[in-house]
């Protein structure tokens, strides 16, 4: 199935979807990556507050090329998912409600998509230029010190996503595989 | 002697920089065509279209193909007639500052593991210098992402593991890499040598065209039983699931020590990049 969503999402929004779906994700998607996440985790331990509204919001693992004059991003593929798996948990029972990255979660961060409704999207590993394609503005909204890793919100259109963990306890990379080698 | 003064081989290495991270070399686009046109799972066959049409649209819009425009890995070789006027690391390391500014590549370097403060520049480069005879010097430029060399392994297997043994841990490691990597994987393989040479010969496979088979008949007929085995694996396209779940691979061989089997597998991904120039 295909689904078109706006971020930032609601539970109910997320519900009919299961793993394998496509999604055209539209509207507001903060960029964070590995350094932006530990500076997450540090605010969160000192009591402060998240630096953009958490509830429903769409976080998305990447860290841009430079934009050159007049455009709006670099190239913008995702990171490597699995290295958030630390602190993943923390920001969906907060009000997190979608993933974007690539690559294998542990059971912490499945268990916590499960629990509150929310959802991992896959976006093209390695297709930078087709993903920043989606991104119609950009502004650095924290930590500029971090370069490529620091916090921008984004505004997207119709970015093209696959639903990999869903809130049912869906996991593509098991049963896309899966069908594949049972179809032979 | 011929004299190749070192703002020379800066000017080259920024070049390539550029070029390696916009331009897919012509084998892994091949490599890609087909892969497409024989993968019978259509979600598969989907995925595979649209990292083509990545390519494409980076191309056209002078954009990196991926985000991690990675480390600078730079292998030149350098004909002994050849007398370098300056610093020969030093005008490599210039060479990535103006490529990855001038190319609006991303800045990945940090300037220690653990301190982890990003250099700013995307210097130094990591410089593997083979000297060769004659009067010339080839540089390549090979921008390596993490997302992939995260998923390298190595291992010192015993000498009675044999084939089998190596085919094992190689298949093993592109399945404990799973989707992370970003598939379709190209593998570089060493085998043999000491626990330092089996890496840096892992990482120069990467540096052999896809088509181009092993000129050793053995081990040609191992990288096919390799591949087969790799591709059976159902991963496909981003972990999708699938038959194409690497693009090619290349094994490089060295003497090694009775009592040793080394082994190590350098995971790349399906933008494998690679530029060269022969001054």
């Amino acid at each position: 199935m295909r689904y078109r969503l706006t971020a930032p999402v609601t539970r109910e929004d997320l519900a009919p979807l299961r793993a394998g779906d496509t999604v055209l994700l539209s509207g507001v998607v903060y960029t964070a990556r590995d350094a932006a996440h530990g500076r997450m985790m540090e605010l969160l331990d000192r009591g402060e507050a998240l630096p953009f509204p958490v509830e429903g919001s769409a976080l998305y693992y990447v860290g841009p090329t430079p934009e050159r004059p007049g455009e709006t991003i670099g190239s913008a593929g995702p990171t490597t998912s699995g290295r958030m798996d630390a602190c993943s948990p923390r920001l969906l029972d907060l009000g997190q409600a979608v993933m974007i990255g690539k690559g294998a979660r542990n059971r912490a961060v499945k268990e916590a998509v499960v629990r509150n409704g929310a959802v991992y999207l896959a976006a093209l590993g390695g297709a930078g230029a087709l993903m920043a394609a989606s991104v119609k503005e950009l502004e650095i909204i924290c930590w500029e010190d971090l370069g490529c890793e620091a916090v921008r919100r984004l505004v997207v259109e119709d970015m093209p996503l696959t639903v990999i963990l869903d809130a049912h306890g869906g996991d593509l990379y098991e049963s896309g595989p899966a069908a594949y080698l049972n179809s032979l | 002697m011929r004299t190749i003064p070192a703002p020379e081989i800066a000017a080259a290495v920024a070049r390539l920089c550029i070029r390696a991270n916009t331009l897919l070399p012509e084998d892994v686009d091949r490599a890609l065509e087909l892969a497409q046109h024989t993968e019978p799972w259509p979600l598969a066959e989907e995925t595979l279209s649209l990292l083509r049409q990545n390519q494409d649209l980076a191309w056209e819009r002078g954009l990196p193909i991926c985000q991690d425009t990675g480390m600078a890995c730079v292998f030149v070789e350098l004909g002994q007639e050849v007398h370098i006027d300056g610093d020969l690391e030093e005008a490599i390391h210039a060479g990535v500052r103006q490529g990855y500014g001038e190319g609006y590549l991303r800045k990945s370097i940090v300037a220690d593991p653990l301190r982890r403060v990003n250099t700013g520049d995307n210097a130094p480069a990591s410089i593997t210098v083979r000297i060769v005879p004659g009067d010339r010097c080839a540089i390549t430029v090979v921008p390596k992402g993490f997302g992939s060399e995260n998923k390298s392994r190595l291992a010192m297997l015993k000498p009675a593991d044999g084939a089998e043994g190596v085919k094992e841990f190689v298949v093993e490691t592109v399945r404990l890499a799973g989707p992370d990597p970003c598939p379709p994987v190209v593998l570089g393989i060493g085998i043999g040598g000491s626990f330092d040479k089996v890496a840096a010969l892992a990482k120069h496979a990467l540096l052999r065209p896809l088509d181009e088979p092993n000129p050793d008949p053995f081990y040609e007929k191992l990288e096919d039983e390799l591949l087969e085995e790799i591709n059976a694996l159902g991963i496909g396209p981003q972990g999708f699931g699938g038959r194409t779940t690497c693009l090619g691979l290349a094994i490089e061989t060295a003497p090694t020590h009775v009592a040793g089997l080394p082994v190590a597998v350098n995971v790349s991904c399906h933008v494998t990049r690679r530029a060269t120039e022969v001054m």
